[in-house]
């Protein structure tokens, strides 16, 4: 499985705070991740539209969209960081 | 000693300050910053702040952050207080404070500390305002304060 996690304003939009999903081999990196949650289509396409700043996380550390994803993975999207 | 807390508590930046000072009395400055909430942003007044964070990750960020910091300078003791949860207007938002031998180190150290803090710990903050609620948008100034320190 891969647990999703999902952060203020992309929480909001898709209307999810987290989810898991079974993980398969074509999930290789977070661009296939992206690939498959754009394609529920609706708010998911939205958030996930190419023109959208979205950031990663892989375990709990920044990454990017080339990162790549293993069984067991907690991967979470959320958008540019505002504390402070 | 360096120290992350990640709270909903206020805190008590005097108190934070005395104990980190106190730890070595080869400590000859402490330099502190301390982020508030404001009452207007972009021209709105802002009633309440509500900061979100991603708890695990949060503390692990700070800490990549801290030490970072520690390479870079003799350090000797950090504390970072970040709050979350509701906030008003005049409430403390962050504090960094931190220690060295002398004022250089720490003042180098501690705008560091707070424009990676900026740029890398996943929190984020959503105002209320008399129109209704909205999320806070990254700053491009808090980008370029953070690629400062680049090397």
């Amino acid at each position: 499985m891969i647990n999703l996690l999902y952060f203020a304003r992309l929480r909001e939009e898709l209307d999810c705070a987290d989810e898991a999903l079974e993980y398969t081999p074509e999930l290789g990196t977070v661009a296939d991740l992206v690939a498959v949650l754009r394609a529920r289509g609706g708010s998911w396409s939205e958030v996930f539209d190419e023109g959208e700043t979205v950031m990663v996380a892989v375990n709990q550390e920044m990454g990017g969209i080339d990162s790549p994803l293993a069984d067991g993975d907690e991967v979470a999207f959320f958008p540019p960081v505002t504390g402070g | 000693m360096n120290k992350i807390s990640v709270q909903s508590e206020p805190f008590d930046l005097a108190a934070i300050q005395d104990a980190l000072r106190c730890e070595s009395p080869a400590i000859g400055a402490v330099v502190t910053f301390l982020g508030q909430m404001r009452d207007i942003n972009e021209g709105e007044a802002v009633t309440t702040l509500t900061l979100e964070h991603y708890p695990g990750m949060t503390e692990k960020a700070l800490q990549a952050i801290l030490d970072e910091a520690d390479q870079r300078w003799d350090l000797m003791g950090i504390q970072v207080v970040h709050r979350v949860g509701p906030l008003k207007p005049l409430d403390p938002i962050v504090l960094v404070a931190v220690a060295s031998a002398h004022r250089g180190e720490a003042f180098q150290a501690c705008e560091f500390i707070i424009d990676y803090l900026k740029t890398r710990a996943p929190f984020w903050k959503k105002e209320q305002t008399p129109e209704g609620e909205r999320w806070v948008d990254a700053r491009v100034a808090d980008d370029r304060a953070e690629q400062r320190w680049r090397r």
